[in-house]
């Protein structure tokens, strides 16, 4: 290989780096989702301008998109690992949860009945995407019949004032 | 690691103390600890949840069929969740509306 062509390498593996990411890849088992959390709450701890209850927040999200991305490669049979990216900004952390199960229509995801109607008690599952939802300050759900992507983020405290004096 | 530590009575309820992550691994756990306190005859139950680090909607559907199946037994079930903290995520699905919530077992109990 000549010297020119050793400097694309270069050049592509610095295009492909990317600052503040962290990438983990699980076996799709239960036994791994309080090890996705813990990692990603310690990621988040590095932005100095995240609240801890924002940082609470994100462990509860991220726990939903990995419980719902194992279960979805269950039903599928299939063994291959979940991918969890990790993106460390100045003003947010943005965690991308990627399985390769069936997919599914978040728009067909039920609506609870009011919580005071006995109907309510009837749904013992079925909280996860509306938690994702209210917990994180973006939640995007993008679904095929060959995988399911899962973007939350949450805000840094800087970022939030900054949203509400705005 | 355990998630049910223990059952006490306080008056006629019986609490069970939980701990640990109420999640898709700790949640069956407690689904049978229910289930085994209600073919006891138990229906009258207090879920202490002080030493739980973590709930998610896994933890929170186990609860919910607690509630019901106690119900169905003309029983009840009540909550100790001191923390803030889990208190946010029975909100954010509106259950604060659903459970009665106390800040420990003694008042739970009473």
């Amino acid at each position: 290989m000549s010297g020119g062509d050793e400097n694309a390498d270069d050049d592509m593996a610095v295009a492909d780096f990317r600052p503040g990411e962290i990438v983990l890849e699980i076996p799709a088992r239960t036994e791994y989702v309080s090890f996705v959390r813990v990692v990603v709450a310690a990621a988040a701890e590095i932005e100095p301008h995240m609240d801890v209850d924002r940082i609470d927040d994100l462990r509860v999200a991220v726990s939903e998109a990995t419980t719902n991305a194992i279960e979805a490669h269950g039903l599928r049979g299939v063994d291959d690992r979940i991918r969890i990216q990790c993106n460390l900004a100045d003003d947010e952390v943005a965690v991308v949860v990627h399985d390769q199960g069936m997919g599914f229509e978040p728009e067909e995801v039920p609506t609870l009945p009011e919580p005071d109607t006995p109907e309510r008690l009837l749904h013992e599952d079925g909280l996860g995407v509306h938690l994702m939802e209210m917990l994180a300050d973006e939640a995007e759900i993008s679904s095929t019949d060959s995988g399911t992507d899962v973007r939350l983020v949450v805000y840094s405290s800087k970022r939030r004032r900054k949203k509400s004096d705005g | 690691m355990q998630i049910v530590t223990a059952t006490h009575h306080v008056g006629d309820w019986t609490v069970v103390t939980v701990a640990g992550d109420l999640d898709v691994v700790g949640g069956p756990d407690l689904r049978q600890a229910v289930m085994r306190e209600v073919q006891a005859g138990r229906n009258r139950l207090v879920l202490d949840l002080t030493g739980v680090d973590f709930l998610d909607s896994f933890g929170l559907g186990v609860i919910v069929g607690a509630l019901k199946r106690v119900r169905l037994l003309d029983g009840d079930l009540r909550l100790v969740v001191p923390e803030p903290r889990l208190q946010r995520v029975f909100e954010v699905c509106d259950l604060d509306r659903v459970f009665e919530m106390y800040p420990d077992a003694q008042a739970a109990g009473t």
